[in-house]
């Protein structure tokens, strides 16, 4: 009853996220949005206290499981756990519990997220994790698909799917992606929940709850036959039926032991004060998996490897060829409306690639920086940042993009656009252009006629003070491959 | 079925003049259409030149939108070669059921046109079509006597003959280089003195019959009448747009215009045979909107949109021949239906369908035709393709406007977007004009096509902030 229970809420979250992160609606998404809100870790950044109490309670009175239906990348565990036991039955066996280590990562974790150092917190958060591997590897695949029925439903005069662009945003994002899911799955395959009880910071914390949680799974020994069945099928080690203990700081509240146990020996229900005694797990020295270790390091050290051309424009031959704009070298990188400041989306941002997912003009992307790992920034090659749009703030979960509404976008400077004489295109092949000052929102641009190599032009000035910096120039400007006019972000965005 | 009836109609109606020989020759193939069957024992109708006699078939095969092997005609696939096989099938079928005049131009189908229509007709006795080419000097590389003869002597040699029947200064009224349209014009051909030398090889026999097309506003075009009358220079024909949206609308479309009404009479006056192109206005009159369609039909269920247009054009007795750019055989056998033969208007359908213009003028369409003379634009706009979308969404009746009622305005809004960057790349839309002007001079139609692009540009912008 727990397993199905626990398994069809998991089912729903699961499906919710997916779709979430796959961006299969912006109509669905802002109503779903709410599923990455929930999470531990964003939560805690989002000092979102209402969601962090009620988990909190949550594991107090029904175990870890969070873990068990909330995580994503605890159900993407289970996935590959459930299919693993398909290939070999009754393979996971007890194991102590691995203090040293867990805390040893939670401690690393911590020192990390006080002093700020975001390339450890990002690759270690669980939801953030997941978020990648939907973002980097599925999402392409889904786009795929749907850029495959607009195809087909363009001969139909319908219009429900709209084509979209893919392409690769980030490699390492891309790399630390396949080794998350390659490492997880490989060894959820093999021993179940192995991360969750010993890598996994948010497992260490809810653990500090569970220990004391109400509700838990007892093993009741004067039922016990010996059968070894519950502990064959605990994916987190956490059951020795020998000692008749099941350790509550891993248990995930699952449910697959229940339905094994053929004797009616295992129970989920309140704790009774006599068996106090499994809060004593036996301690023992093990050495780290080297396989969890490899993971750690790997994911770290990962850059380059995995190489994928960029998805190239399409270009019909007979027109004038276009030449792919390229990333102009920004000193300081742009940041969405709503993350403040460069320093709060750094001190907030998991790199969960949300906001990537949402962004319906392809600007957002994550940062190739490494003490920005993965976290997002803004750049105009494809599109630049709509007056109208506030999806990334609205999907933010973690604090790091505020909600906004479109009137404060408005007044919001994110930075400011810059010009560069030798690419702009009345100076380089005399072309009345100025489509930089016709399209800018703000109208901070204006074109003044000025004598440059003895030609008259007009050519573009920027009143940096209008200017919101939301690429629509840089986007728009008809130098190739680097924009004749770009924006530097703003440290702090300003607002007026 | 009504083209059944249609031809029924049309056989009972006494025959149209004398026929060639050899173009009048009926196929005995099984017919793989009903059209083909029902067009047994009907003809086409023919018009005589004044100057040589020639019997021209009311049909001219426009060589300007030929198909290519990847579908659809350069437009849609600029890359792809010219379907020589569809077009040699095309030409067959053409002259079988009496098409005698196929107009091309060096500069059609990105200069690939003459090629093929001289492969198509080459496989038929020279004697049995008439071939229309132009002096297409528009580019001011081409504006030097050398350049301008070495264009003609290709032009023959593309066409395999030795001898063009019907040639034309091509596009007069444009401007070109910096210039206005009588700079132009002397640029092209008088300063050079291309046109006393081409008069020359008409004399040789070279030329058969020489005249100009036209594109330009009324001064201009008398100016060239004139001479004609000072007995300056001798125009065997000239080539006009008309249409029934043109008689009366084509200066209020674009004041730099004329309307055809003028321009026909101004010929008819003087017995100059007019060629009468755009009769469909580059396919435009074909695709009308649903309450327009539903409008003839009620008139007369017999005619589709495009008989319509043909029958008005093909109706003025002062016009040798109507040219269509037919891209599909579907398209040319219905047109050699209307024509074979032709059933002029009333004068009640006449009135009728100038009223019906007004409408249609109305619905402020961008008048562009998709000759294709405006590109490649140097910053990579799509520029025929942008303007086809936002003309297919007022033909439709699909247009997203404030006065939609909600739920059908969200669902325009949506069409026309998604249907935006299904027909036209992002990179090649309307918000990347910068307004350089290159294309300006180029443009038949004298769309102020910048001006049109940022108008777009500025409407989906809107379209795209009502989220």
């Amino acid at each position: 009853m727990l397993r199905k229970i626990r398994i069809s809420l998991a089912v729903i979250c699961f499906v919710l996220i997916n779709l979430l992160f796959l961006g299969v609606s912006w109509g669905i998404s802002q109503h779903i949005a709410w599923i990455a809100k929930i999470q531990f870790l964003p939560a805690l950044l989002a000092l979102d206290y209402g969601v962090l109490l009620g988990l909190i309670a949550l594991t107090l009175l029904f175990g870890r499981i969070y873990c068990s239906v909330i995580c994503p990348l605890g159900v993407m565990q289970d996935l590959f756990g459930w299919m693993g036991k398909k290939a070999k039955k009754n393979r996971y066996h007890h194991s102590p519990e691995k203090k040293w280590l867990r805390y040893g990562v939670l401690a690393v974790f911590i020192i990390c997220l006080i002093v700020g150092f975001a390339p450890v917190t990002t690759l270690l958060a669980p939801y953030s994790a997941y978020g990648r591997v939907v973002n980097s590897l599925f999402r392409p695949l889904y786009d795929l698909l749907n850029n495959g029925l607009a195809t087909i439903e363009s001969g139909h005069d319908s219009y429900v799917f709209s084509e979209v662009q893919i392409w690769m945003r980030s490699v390492t994002t891309f790399v630390v992606a396949l080794l998350t899911i390659v490492v997880l799955g490989f060894l959820a395959w093999r021993n179940g929940r192995t991360y969750c009880n010993t890598i996994c910071p948010v497992g260490t914390i809810l653990s500090f709850f569970s220990r004391f949680s109400l509700m838990r799974v007892q093993l009741n020994k004067e039922k016990c036959k010996n059968c070894s069945l519950c502990e064959k099928n605990c994916k987190t080690s956490a059951i020795d039926f020998k000692a008749g203990t099941v350790d509550a700081s891993r248990c995930v509240a699952c449910g697959d032991c229940i339905d094994k146990c053929k004797h009616d020996a295992l129970h989920y229900r309140p704790l009774k004060s006599s068996n106090l005694q499994i809060f004593k797990s036996p301690i023992t020295n093990t050495k780290p998996d080297a396989s969890r270790r490899a993971f750690v390091t790997g994911a770290l050290l990962a850059t380059g490897a995995a190489a994928m051309a960029q998805a190239k424009i399409k270009v019909d031959g007979g027109m004038a060829v276009i030449e792919d704009k390229l990333v102009p070298q920004r000193e300081t990188p742009v940041t969405p409306p709503g993350s403040i400041s460069a320093y709060n989306m750094n001190r907030h941002c998991t790199a969960c690639q949300l906001c990537v997912s949402a962004c319906p003009n392809n600007v957002l992307r994550p940062s190739t920086d490494p003490l920005k790992l993965m976290q997002p920034e803004m750049s105009f090659e494809r599109g630049y940042c709509r007056p109208e749009c506030t999806r990334c703030s609205q999907v933010c979960p973690t604090g790091a993009i505020r909600a906004i509404t479109k009137e404060e976008k408005t007044a919001i400077h994110i930075g400011h656009a810059v010009w560069i004489e030798r690419n702009c295109i009345p100076v380089t092949n005399g072309d009345h252009c100025g489509a930089c000052a016709r399209h800018c929102p703000a109208e901070a641009i204006q074109m003044v006629a000025r004598e440059i190599n003895g030609a008259q032009v007009e050519v573009p000035v920027v009143n940096t003070e209008k200017c919101i910096g939301c690429g629509k120039c840089e986007n728009l400007c008809p130098a190739r491959p680097f924009s004749a006019i770009y924006v530097e972000g703003n440290k702090m965005h300003q607002i007026n | 079925m009504n083209r059944r009836e249609f031809i029924k109609h049309s056989a009972a109606a006494v025959a149209a003049t004398s026929v060639l020989a050899t173009a009048c020759k009926k196929t005995d193939t099984k017919p793989s259409l009903p059209l083909e069957g029902e067009l047994e024992g009907a003809s086409m109708t023919y018009r005589t030149n004044p100057n040589t006699g020639d019997q021209v078939s009311l049909l001219g095969f426009g060589m300007m939108r030929l198909p290519v092997e990847a579908g659809g005609t350069a437009r849609e696939n600029p890359d792809s070669p010219i379907d020589q096989e569809a077009v040699n099938e095309m030409v067959d079928y053409a002259l079988e059921h009496g098409v005698n005049y196929f107009d091309t131009s060096p500069a059609y189908c990105q200069g690939l046109s003459e090629q093929s229509t001289g492969i198509a007709l080459a496989r038929h006795p020279r004697n049995s079509y008439f071939i229309s080419t132009k002096l297409s000097n528009f580019s001011p590389d081409t504006w030097s006597r050398h350049e301008s003869i070495a264009m003609f002597e290709r032009s023959l040699n593309y066409l395999q003959t030795d001898y063009i029947d019907y040639l034309l200064l091509h596009g007069i009224g444009m401007s070109g280089g910096g210039k206005n349209a009588m700079e132009t014009f002397n640029g092209r051909y008088m300063e050079n003195g291309i046109l006393d030398w081409l008069v020359e090889q008409k004399e040789k026999g070279r030329i058969r019959n020489l005249g100009f097309s036209y594109h330009g506003n009324v001064k201009d075009f008398d100016t060239l009448l004139q001479w004609h009358d000072e007995g300056k220079y001798h125009w065997d024909f000239v080539q006009i747009e008309l249409n029934y949206l043109d008689w009366h609308y084509a200066n209020e479309i674009n004041p730099r215009n004329s309307d055809a009404d003028y321009l026909y009479a101004e010929l008819e006056k003087r017995g100059i045979p007019a060629v009468i192109m755009e009769p469909l206005l580059g396919g435009r009159l074909a695709k009308q909107p649903d309450p327009i369609v539903a409008k003839m039909h009620e008139k007369d269920h017999r005619y589709s949109p495009a008989a319509w247009a043909f029958r008005f054009a093909g109706s003025l007795k002062g016009v040798l021949s109507v040219l269509s750019g037919m891209t599909y055989l579907e398209h040319l056998k219905e047109n050699i239906a209307t024509y074979s033969p032709l059933i002029p208007l009333s004068e009640d359908e006449e009135q009728w369908i100038l009223a019906l213009a007004k409408d249609i003028y109305e619905l402020k369409a961008i008048p562009c035709t998709a000759c294709n003379y405006c590109m490649p634009c140097p910053y990579g706009l799509n520029i025929p393709g942008i303007f086809a979308h936002y003309n297919k969404c007022i033909a439709e009746g699909t247009m997203p406007t404030a006065d939609d009622p909600e739920n059908e305005f969200k669902r325009n809004r949506r069409a026309f977007l998604v249907g935006y960057d299904r027909s036209v790349p992002r990179l090649r839309q309307a918000d990347h004009c910068i307004g350089c002007n290159h294309c300006v001079s180029h443009c038949p139609q004298r769309i102020n096509i910048p001006a049109e692009m940022q108008r777009i540009d500025r409407f989906v912008d809107q379209l795209k902030q009502k989220l």
